[in-house]
């Protein structure tokens, strides 16, 4: 009774959401406040209609009911409590139920804190959300209801997979989500503008810390995939370039471009066309990647099972949301503004080439993933794009990035002088130089490309830090802002991820070998001692762990508890054993046993310096985002006066 | 030419430059990395030269997985029904890996028509389900069915 | 305005793209079947329940049929067989079934809980001869011609649209069924 309990919430969502999409923009378009404010009635009720189905799905594998066929693929009776809620998301029909849920979420914010927001822009905005939701509805409903039945019901589950079976994948879908589909307040405020011909530079700060809040969260979602596969996939890897990663990547090159251009066009009037483009685009791609991933259209080992009738119903979709916005935006953008001219050299220059490498390396990213379908559609062959290539030209689109950013912040708007910047940056480029150095002679492996990416990280980290002490050091009144911190402390973990990016591969050790219990190797200054294998049981596998000792100059520094699992729908896998370090992990994988007794056994051993830089420095970016958001100004009531030209006065706010 | 518009020509030919110079690198680097795909008898009627880094994909052929002594090198068969490889690898399999499963390794071919894998790629799609869940499926519904009746 | 069309312009194109890519997911497997139009791998099989009586790939040549691999612990391949036993019903092609890699016992139980379409049904207990058909896991299915060649592999579940687009057409050229 249940399951369909929640499939009629669904359809009453659907309906609302439809209501949505059409009185507001009529309201809107003839001041009527009742229609108007549909929209926030309509965001509330599909909110809780959803929740409520939500809660449902939730509810059939809390009490295992295989009944639902969703339930009996992705559940067992073995799984312990907490994968039960995480199975939820477990795989497609309820993965799209949890994006529905968070777009839900996200609308009803925007309806609850959007009060200071003139009547008509926010009905459309709401508008758009509902549009964008009718039609995942639509999708959900048609192709992928998770409530479906099995008839007879199965005795028993297939079991989560059990590469799911982890605390980071019971976090890190909902993170992602929140910020994949945060960005579609950006891009329903871009559109909302575009409708009312409202593209003003309060526009642009009402949808500013909306984007970083979305920003921050992809930003989380990105960093707790990385981390997740690294100490789950057991190979020490951090990034593979796979299509599922670079579907989540591509939008947060675009998102980050945005939120450049934002700061632009509220502070100075121009950009305004970039950030309608960018606001579009950043959608566009998250829609873009959910297409990717389960279409069938390309293969990855992350996908999900490929099926092309849900593809075509999500490509019609995508064709419709984003060609629909690009076509308003040719029609609609506004044409340029007067005056606010800028020099060759200001903040507004620098903003702009690092949009334009953002630019260029989604674009990158974005070829590179679909060239194997440009080739196989023009059956060319099946091939696969190797990882160097992304590789490379990120590494080569970092340098003009890297070097530029502290230029970025300390340039003055609209004109400032070479001169005087580059003896602002004196010091941060004496501690490139003392970093690149430092590495070069305390870690001979690092190599070119890991010298250059500390030099390039100390470049910009030394940059942050003098800035921030600069503007602490000002007079009261003109101290910085939240946004300002935040801008810094983002920045700064710019700085530190790149540490860990340059330095971790080249200066890494691994090995492979057979080892016999009483065996031991020494790897990187860590001596590993193999005590041999036992047998141990968890809920739901049953598994050989081994024992490793590690000592460092005969002190005894970690034990470590690799294991081989095996789950109880027969599937095997590694849970590899780590021992995390703000400057290096220790890392212990079993492979097979080589031989019948189970006394011989392939192993993994790695020591990875620096690793924990790469996510440490991305939550920086995080905390950063979500500080920006809180700024105080955001908050200031907005005035209902059509664009406002740039005078002196607005001329004054932008700081420095 | 006035000064504004001397330096937007600049800035214009600045950008196409970088453009063009990122397309040319970004082109470049796609050629080199282009790794193809081919099932057994594709290779069959296509050869590969020995050398050349590709794709290879097939199921693994039930009886042929041999590990050398305890060493970490195996040795498996890939086949698509008419056509098989031999493939050497030095390292531990994934997961995934088992006979009867589909399977894509990175190599090249050895003089000796040998296939030397440098990566070993199992896949699990979420709907299919492979036979090797038989068994652990019917031992788990009838463990937890006994433990039910306990219970 | 032309330089506003750009986005759109693009994008249409990379629609075009991705419309065709799905044209080709539509068929693509990702290891392409190269059994198509070639004749159906050779091999002798006991009938499921009669071991004593085999079944050579030879005997099946002449009638057209729909080799159905499926198993009792296989999940989709009970969702599938709602539209299994339809297409049994119909008339319009008879189904073979291969019991892969199945407990005799468990797929007789199956059988009779389920519904029996299959006009027969063979057992291979250690899946070589589904290794030999290029068969991943259950269910697939196989459409072989009066001539004993596989016309077309449906990997996963056998829908009504796949029976639309594919069984039917082809069943038309060569005539009707059992």
């Amino acid at each position: 009774m249940l399951p369909e309990l929640g499939q009629i919430a669904l359809i009453g969502a659907l309906l609302i959401s439809l209501t949505m999409g059409t009185l507001p923009l009529i309201g809107a378009s003839n001041g009527n406040q009742k229609l108007m404010r549909v929209g926030q009635t309509g965001a509330i009720a599909q909110f809780f209609l959803i929740a409520f189905s939500f809660v449902i799905l939730t509810w059939a594998f809390v009490v295992q009911d295989f009944s639902v066929e969703y339930v009996a693929r992705n559940s067992n009776s073995l799984l312990p409590m907490q994968y039960r809620f995480s199975a939820v998301w477990g795989s497609h029909e309820g993965s799209l139920l949890l994006w529905e849920l968070i777009l839900c979420l996200w609308t009803f914010a925007v309806a609850i804190f959007s009060k200071k927001l003139p009547d008509d822009f926010r009905a459309r905005t709401l508008a758009v959300l509902g549009w964008i939701s009718a039609g995942f509805l639509l999708f959900v409903i048609f192709t992928s209801n998770p409530f479906g039945r099995l008839i007879p019901q199965a005795v028993d589950g297939l079991d989560l997979n059990p590469l799911l079976q982890d605390p980071g994948l019971i976090i890190h879908p909902p993170m992602l989500y929140m910020g994949y589909v945060g960005f579609s307040v950006s891009f329903a405020f871009a559109v909302a503008a575009l409708l009312g011909q409202q593209v003003t530079r309060e526009w642009v700060r009402w949808s500013r810390p909306w984007t970083h809040v979305a920003w921050a969260f992809l930003t989380l979602g990105i960093a707790l995939g990385s981390w997740w596969a690294y100490y789950e996939l057991g190979w020490g890897g951090w990034w593979f370039w796979d299509p599922v990663e670079n579907a989540s990547f591509m939008p947060w090159i675009i998102g980050t471009a945005l939120i450049h251009s934002q700061a632009v066009t509220e502070k100075r009037g121009t950009f305004r066309n970039w950030t309608l483009i960018l606001a579009i685009t950043a959608f566009s791609l998250c829609l873009l990647g959910t297409f990717l991933v389960r279409s069938g259209v390309l293969t990855s080992v992350h996908a999900f099972a490929s099926d092309p009738t849900r593809g075509v119903f999500i490509l019609t979709y995508l064709v419709v949301v984003v060609g629909g916005s690009l076509l308003l935006f040719a029609i609609r953008a506004p044409g340029m503004v007067q005056g606010s001219n800028f020099a060759g050299l200001s903040r507004e220059t620098l903003i702009l080439l690092n949009n334009l490498l953002l630019v260029v390396m989604a674009a990158m990213v974005l070829t590179g993933t679909l060239y194997p379908l440009l080739l196989d559609a023009l059956d060319a062959g099946k091939i696969s794009v190797g990882p160097p290539y992304f590789g490379t030209l990120f590494a080569l689109l970092l340098i003009p990035l890297a070097v530029l950013l502290p230029f970025g912040f300390y340039a003055r708007w609209q004109e400032d002088s070479l001169k005087r910047l580059l003896g602002e940056l004196r010091v941060p480029a004496f501690a490139a130089l003392v970093g690149g150095v430092a590495t070069y002679f305390l870690l001979p492996t690092a190599g070119g490309w890991g010298v250059a990416g500390v030099a390039g990280a100390f470049w910009i980290m030394a940059s942050c830090l003098r800035y921030y002490r600069e503007r602490m050091t000002a007079n009261p009144g003109q101290r910085p802002g939240r946004g300002e911190t935040g801008m810094i402390i983002a920045h700064f973990g710019v700085g530190l991820f790149l540490v860990g990016a340059s330095l971790t591969n080249p200066v890494s050790s691994e090995k492979h070998l057979r080892m016999v219990a009483g065996d031991s190797f020494e790897l990187a200054g860590y001596n590993f001692v193999f005590e041999g294998t036992r047998g141990v049981r968890g809920p739901n596998y049953v598994a050989d762990e081994g024992e490793f000792i590690v000592y460092k100059s005969g002190k005894r520094v970690t034990s470590l508890y690799p294991q081989k699992r095996r789950y109880s729908n027969g599937q095997v896998m590694t849970e590899a054993a780590l021992d995390p370090g703000l400057t290096r992990d220790l890392y212990v994988g079993l492979g097979e046993a080589l031989n019948e007794q189970g006394t011989a056994w392939a192993v993994r051993l790695y020591h990875k310096p620096f690793i924990r830089f790469i996510w440490i420095g991305a939550l920086l970016m995080m905390a950063g985002g979500f500080l920006a958001a809180t700024d105080r100004r955001y908050r200031r009531p907005v005035s209902q006066k059509a664009e406002t030209r740039p005078t002196d006065a607005n001329l004054a706010e932008a700081p420095a | 030419m006035t000064p504004t518009r001397k330096r937007r020509l600049i800035a214009v030919v600045l950008i196409l430059a970088g453009v063009g110079v990122a397309s040319t690198i970004a082109f470049y680097s796609l050629q080199e990395n282009l790794l193809y795909f081919q099932s057994p008898s594709e290779l069959a009627q296509q050869p590969i030269p020995a050398g050349r880094q590709f794709r290879l994909g097939g199921l693994v052929k039930p009886g042929s997985v041999e590990r050398q002594g305890e060493s970490l090198t195996t040795q498996f068969v890939v086949t698509d029904g008419p056509e098989e490889v031999t493939v050497e690898y030095v390292g531990t399999l994934p997961d995934l890996f088992r006979e009867g499963q589909g399977v894509i390794a990175r190599g090249a071919l050895d003089d000796s028509g040998l296939f030397a894998a440098s990566e070993v790629l199992a896949k699990h799609d979420e709907n299919y389900m492979p036979p090797e869940v038989a068994d652990a499926l019917k031992e788990s519904g009838h463990v937890s069915m006994q433990s039910k009746d306990e219970g | 305005m032309i330089g506003r069309l750009v986005p759109v312009i693009l994008f249409l194109a990379l629609g075009v793209l991705l419309a065709v890519g799905l044209k080709i997911a539509d068929h693509k497997t990702e290891i392409p079947s190269p059994l198509i139009g070639k004749q159906m791998p050779e091999f002798t099989l006991p009938v499921l329940g009669q071991p004593e009586v085999m079944v050579s790939h030879e005997e099946l040549i002449g009638t057209p049929f729909l080799l159905n691999v499926w198993a009792s612990w296989c999940v989709t391949c009970r969702v599938e067989h709602p539209v299994i036993e339809e297409l049994a019903r119909s008339g319009l092609i008879r189904v073979v079934g291969l019991n892969y890699r199945d407990e005799e016992a468990d797929a007789q139980a199956w059988l009779a809980r389920f519904g029996n379409p299959y006009a027969l049904n063979i057992a291979d207990i250690t899946g070589r001869t589904a290794i030999d058909f290029g068969v991943y896991a259950a269910p697939e299915s196989f459409l072989v011609d009066p001539e004993g060649n596989i016309v077309f592999k449906q990997i996963g579940a056998v829908t009504p649209e796949v029976i639309e687009e594919e069984i039917v057409p082809r069943v038309r050229e060569w005539g009707k069924g059992p």
